[in-house]
């Protein structure tokens, strides 16, 4: 260990490269992804609502305010600040209240062949929507108002989570006016 | 009540923006705009009070508080430093934020930076977190937009080609603009159309670019401005306004906080008729079809009738009444963090005279603004070349 080691200086020095790399590309950068592993400990009224996923039940909640609900129920009503404790049960069925085609794959979701419909759901009963799939039909004929119900997994799979419904298939009644369809059918005097 | 201080936009330094930025850090990419900055506002750091700094949400580079390490290559060691979270419109906030602390008399220069290092990120992931309460089933941005942008083709009418015409003529302004990203000059408007539909109705080519790049500026009060060499920006108005992004009787494609956020603003300005007072606009938009849809929100439209004056032109730099986006806009240029204050430093630079190639002759006047989340924060300014 007699041997000295002068400061690296890399700037000022010419680098040799070896012959047998001399025709490859320089690396200029590298992807190196990274993972953070973590608990979610939801709010109580998420864990009802999540635990209720598992018996096939979906709630929601009632704003004291004005009626409004709110699915998942959150606990509070954003708009005017105030908390809500009364649970609705809410039915697996109502309208697409806008949509997009999708063209590009989501990672962790390899089962999802594109292009697929990504929609905001509206329950019967609730008055905003979430993000489910649509399928059952030709992605052509995915509009807005288009009424769907629920497809759910199998017994044996069901857990405490949103992904228990597989996607959401058109039923095959009347659709709804696009006017009346979606957030926007709420009545702001109501 | 004591009024406002005036303040004055004093200096305005860009990067070139580009896919990737691979000879410098992000802390080499922001001195490089803040360097400009302060070039053209002829002034050192050592004379800045204090730095204001945006980027979108750290998770997109992944590195924690990025403005604590970015302090010394700011000039900003010993000094206030203060950043800003307000997602895609957060360029727009910073400046906004940065500009309140000379109104306010706090300080009386302020060095304000947004920035984003794309090529060490994944936006579209990042904005496609999985939730344990809802299914993933959202790609980005754009497949949250793309619903909005249904509405408004919808209910309005327009033309299904409207959001191409806007890419193409965005696309024709970024030519004049050393600093844009994307510069197709042999782009023809059927290659836009002809361009793959990534998110139904949005095409690949309808979309910004992902780049990295930093924007700066350099904001002074009223005796700054006057000692000025080169020509300032007056501040005639600043506004900021939010909303959740999902409640009953949303109107997700006019949202309330934008049109508010937009009265607000013109009423400061005392502008009654934007499309007659307001000479270049610089707005942001991300997705084609957002220039028809904020021209109706902010007021320099009826109500879905947007589209028509990306039809007839009226949005063109080449002789339109109201040029929007002269720089090429967000759709040729997307730092995420910096895209914000793009929009507020090309506004300046139109009433300075000093757009180079894309100068709008004669500007007085301009407009500013910034939208991030699911269009649900806004950050709007107006600026003229002389004080308010």
């Amino acid at each position: 260990m007699t041997e000295s080691h002068p400061s690296p200086s890399p700037l000022s020095k010419k680098v040799e490269i070896p012959e047998s790399i001399r025709e490859v590309e320089p690396v200029r950068s590298i992807r190196s992804p990274v993972k953070l592993v973590y608990d979610f400990v939801p709010s109580p009224p998420v864990q009802e609502y999540l635990r209720s996923y598992s018996k096939k039940r979906i709630l929601g909640h009632r704003s004291p305010i004005d009626g409004a609900v709110f699915v998942p129920p959150r606990g509070v009503d954003p708009r005017h600040g105030v908390l809500i404790d009364e649970v609705v049960e809410l039915p697996d069925r109502g309208h697409v209240g806008n949509f997009c085609v999708t063209h590009l794959p989501i990672p962790g979701r390899d089962d999802l062949d594109t292009p697929y419909v990504s929609a905001w759901i509206h329950l019967d009963g609730a008055n905003v929507g979430f993000l489910g799939l649509v399928a059952g039909c030709d992605n052509d004929e995915v509009h807005i108002g288009m009424r769907v119900q629920a497809v759910w997994k199998k017994e044996e799979e069901l857990g405490n989570t949103a992904e228990n419904i597989l996607f959401w298939k058109p039923t095959g009644e009347p659709s709804i006016p696009p006017d009346e369809a979606g957030n926007r059918a709420w009545d702001h005097d109501k | 009540m004591m009024s406002a201080e005036l303040t004055a936009v004093l200096g305005v330094g860009q990067t070139k923006y580009s896919t990737t930025r691979g000879d410098v850090s992000i802390a080499g990419l922001c001195r490089e705009a803040a360097y400009r900055a302060l070039e053209d506002a002829c002034l050192d750091f050592k004379e800045i009070d204090a730095v204001v700094i945006g980027k979108a949400p750290d998770f997109f580079e992944g590195v924690m508080m990025p403005e604590l390490y970015l302090a010394e290559a700011l000039g900003a060691v010993g000094k206030p430093i203060l950043r800003v979270h307000t997602a895609g419109s957060v360029g727009g906030s910073t400046a906004l934020v940065a500009a309140s602390l000379i109104q306010s008399r706090v300080h009386e220069k302020v060095l304000t930076i947004g920035f984003e290092k794309q090529s060490e990120s994944n936006a579209t992931w990042a904005l496609s977190l999985p939730q344990p309460f809802s299914v993933s089933i959202n790609a980005g941005a754009g497949g949250y937009f793309s619903p909005i942008i249904r509405q408004y083709m919808k209910r309005s009418g327009a033309p299904e080609l409207i959001g191409c015409m806007v890419a193409f003529k965005d696309r024709q302004h970024a030519l004049k603009n050393p600093y844009a990203h994307l510069h197709q000059s042999e782009l023809t408007f059927e290659e836009v159309v002809d361009s793959p539909m990534l998110w139904n109705p949005i095409r690949y080519s309808e979309t910004c670019p992902s780049s990295d790049g930093a924007c700066a500026m350099v904001l002074g009060n009223e005796k700054s401005g006057d000692q000025a060499e080169n020509p300032v920006a007056w501040v005639h108005g600043t506004a900021m306004r939010s909303e959740s992004n999902n409640f009953p009787g949303r109107d997700e494609v006019n949202p309330l906080a934008s049109r508010e956020c937009a009265a607000d603003v013109f009423k400061q300005a005392g502008i009654t008729d934007p499309l007659k007072e307001i000479d270049a606009v610089e707005i942001y938009v991300p997705f084609s079809w957002y220039e028809p849809m904020w021209l109706e929100s902010l007021g320099f439209a009826e109500l879905d009738q947007g589209w028509k004056m990306v039809e007839d032109g009226t949005t063109s730099l080449e002789g339109g009444q109201l040029p929007v986006n002269c720089s090429g806009g967000v759709l040729s240029s997307n730092p995420i963090g910096a895209s914000g204050m793009i929009r507020f430093a090309e506004a300046a630079l139109q009433v300075r005279g000093m757009a180079g190639d894309h100068q709008v002759d004669g500007a007085k006047k301009s407009f500013g603004h910034a939208y991030g989340g699911g269009a649900q924060y806004f950050a709007m300014w107006v600026v003229g070349s002389e004080k308010p």
